[in-house]
């Protein structure tokens, strides 16, 4: 994990060895975290992993039991959530439902005794940059779930943070307006160049947006990179199963001298491991298990050259823009993913290419990546 | 998705596969909505067991309307159900401005205007106090909450009577006893427990990160409450308010113990003129005496039913 100091002096926001406990349960263990001048981060996680209590402590919501968090270089470990320079935007949009857009738009600011002509030029700038100008004498009720979004958006917008926080703030939306959402908040990331840190579930909501993405798994953030890294080189079995739609495909077998080469063997059928890049040289004798992603495996026509192997069609699934097909070789159901054009039978026979450049090895005991 | 896979922009409405059978007309037989028997056995149960109940709690209050605009002789005739032969509002009057009890003969008025200088302080302390320990206790938990809520919840089910006595000592001590200001405290404590309660359940149903935007925000602990909680609130405050307005102006333990006669509530006030033992029962000011004390309770109930329920299915308020 990123530890180095001098990182500290262009974070914006960081995170040292902070821990949290609930009586006997611990929710964070230990975590450090550096998230640079205007990066867009991303807590990626399935629920009760601890990604939204961090983003709770670094709002002040939640009082860490150990470690300290810094925001643009000052230690607000202790401060209220009102003196840290955050805004946040919450999953349920959280209006104050007996106030007009504006006056929820204008809350903080009020609070914090702003005088009303800032006031006013403030909210008509985060209302000009949202598009919601005309909403604002309405009451929350009267939005649609989009537009409430925005406005909960904006009301982080007009208080003039450092740190923006969104917790899930596209859950509550339907597909549709979560990925026309999705486009908004980058373009304001974009506008803006503030620092974001974004909880999600989702991991297209992560690899589209994210600067970086963090995983985390039981309070631990498992592999900390930017959305490309994390997909093509996942640290870890956890972090390579969790991304990708359909999963990975996993084949558990072990590695095994040949001829002067190493290759994978599962089932008595071995795989050539060419063009794989390894941390450690690679030896015979260790149980490991292979990851390949649907669309690195290649099929038929799109076969380059290399190892080529057989196998049975089980099911296809057609998907529109894609036709994933669930095969059948070495013990192993496997999918693969082809262009949504080409249409298999089941029972059919398919050769098969895997690209090992873009495949992952882990070891069957730690699950890390070698 | 692609443009192409999706449906062909809506043009005619016959297109290929999806159109209806030749002519589209309907066949004979069942169509739309069943219709359903008005007088089936199962509305015959359920309407006349409804009926029968509230017959059932209507006959006494029919009685006693009737009774009390009736004179002392037709009443002697001896039929409680048939209707006055001659309405008079006397026994209203009496009732109200000269019934007798001990000394005074200045009818139910006192007690009346006694409860009302009870009841209004009392409620309006309570709510005030308990709805800012359940906002206390659901949104800012403090160390010890826990403990505190459930010594608090405990207190609801102690019974009054192990209490009164020692009330009373630390009412003496304090110089409150007899007044209406130590009824009207002892009123404000015992509603403390329930409505603490009440309160709390409300405010944990109201959406957690609505407290937590408006900490956010910047507002503090009053801030939360009055700009933010308290606009949402309504429907609890009303509940709040019908349960202790009729509770406290139905009680007659604690009037009778913790008051003198000059300062009694209404209902010892009722009680002192229906059992007075001198002279002829007057059944028809009885009846009215009654009627005018639960006067309040049931306009509360008329008045604000309609919030009543609204305020006890809350917790389906929406962020």
């Amino acid at each position: 994990m990123l530890n180095n100091v001098s990182a500290r002096t262009q974070s914006s926001v960081s995170i040292r060895e902070l821990s949290l406990s609930f009586g006997s349960v611990t929710v964070l263990e230990n975590l450090n975290l550096d998230i640079h001048d205007g990066e867009f981060l991303v807590l990626l996680g399935s629920s009760g992993c601890g990604k939204s209590t961090l983003l709770n402590c670094i709002a002040g919501l939640l009082e860490p039991t150990e470690g300290q968090i810094f925001i643009k270089d000052k230690n607000v470990t202790w401060e209220e959530p009102k003196d840290r320079g955050i805004g946040m935007v919450f999953q349920s949009y959280a209006l104050y439902p007996q106030m007009t857009v504006e006056k929820n738009l204008s809350f903080g600011l009020r609070v914090a005794k702003v005088p009303k002509d800032e006031i006013d030029r403030r909210v008509a700038r985060a209302s000009g940059i949202l598009q919601i100008e005309p909403l604002l004498k309405r009451k929350p009720s009267e939005l649609s779930g989009g537009q409430r979004q925005r406005v909960a958006i904006g009301r982080a917008l007009v208080r003039d943070v450092d740190v923006f926080l969104f917790d899930e703030p596209l859950s509550n939306l339907d597909a549709k307006l979560r990925s026309e959402l999705r486009v908004e908040i980058k373009r304001l990331h974009q506008a803006l160049k503030n620092t974001m840190i974004y909880v999600t579930h989702d991991q297209i909501e992560a690899l589209t947006l994210a600067d970086r993405i963090a995983i985390m798994k039981s309070g631990v953030i498992q592999q900390l990179d930017d959305p490309v890294t994390i997909y093509n080189r996942p640290k870890n079995r956890f972090v390579a199963g969790f991304i990708g739609s359909p999963s990975m495909n996993f084949l558990t077998g072990e590695l095994v001298d040949e001829g002067g080469h190493t290759v994978f063997k599962t089932n008595g059928v071995s795989f050539s491991l060419d063009g794989y890049d390894a941390y450690e040289p690679l030896k015979g004798g260790r149980k490991v298990i292979l990851g390949v992603r649907p669309e690195h495996i290649k099929v038929d026509g799109d076969i380059a050259g290399g190892e080529v192997h057989e196998a049975v069609v089980d099911i296809e699934e057609p998907m529109g823009a894609d036709n994933l097909l669930w095969l059948k070789h070495a013990g192993h159901v496997m999918s693969v993913r082809i262009g949504g054009a080409r249409r298999y039978a089941v029972g059919a026979k398919v050769r098969l290419a895997f690209d090992m450049t873009m495949a992952s090895l882990f070891d069957a005991g730690t699950e890390e990546r070698i | 998705m692609d443009k192409s896979l999706t449906m062909p922009a809506s043009g005619p409405v016959s297109r290929p596969g999806i159109s209806a059978p030749a002519g589209s007309r309907l066949e004979t037989g069942p169509q739309g909505k069943r219709p359903r028997k008005v007088l089936s056995s199962r509305n015959i149960i359920v309407y006349g067991a409804l009926g029968l109940a509230a017959i059932y709690y209507l006959i006494p209050l029919y009685v006693m309307v009737v009774t009390s605009l009736k004179g002392m002789p037709e009443i002697r005739l001896g039929n409680i159900f048939s209707p006055p032969m001659e309405i008079t509002f006397e026994p209203w009057v009496k009732a109200w401005a000269q019934a007798c009890t001990g000394l005074n003969c200045d009818g139910l008025s006192r007690g009346f205007w006694n409860s009302v200088r009870i009841t209004v302080p009392s409620v309006i302390v309570s709510i005030a106090i308990a709805s800012v320990n359940g906002y206390a206790l659901a949104n800012w938990r403090f160390k010890g909450s826990e403990i505190f809520f459930t010594i608090l919840i405990v207190g609801a089910f102690i019974p009054y009577q192990v209490m009164i006595y020692p009330i009373v000592i630390i009412l003496r001590e304090m110089g409150l006893y007899g007044t209406l200001y130590g009824l009207i405290l002892v009123h404000s404590i015992f509603g403390m427990p329930i409505q603490t309660l009440l309160f709390r359940n409300y405010f944990v149903s109201l959406p957690e990160e609505l407290f937590k935007a408006a900490r956010i925000d910047g507002a503090g602990f009053w801030q939360i409450y009055f700009r933010i909680m308290l606009p949402m609130s309504l429907p609890i405050f009303v509940v709040s308010m019908i349960l202790q307005t009729t509770g406290i102006w139905n009680d007659f333990l604690f009037g009778v113990v913790f008051t003198r006669p000059d300062t009694y509530p209404m209902t010892v006030q009722l009680n002192n003129i229906v059992n007075s033992v001198q002279g002829v029962k007057e059944y028809n000011v009885n009846m009215a005496a009654t009627l005018l004390t639960g006067a309040v309770p049931l306009i509360v109930y008329f008045v604000s039913g309609r919030l009543f329920v609204r305020g006890i299915a809350a917790g389906a308020v929406k962020g």
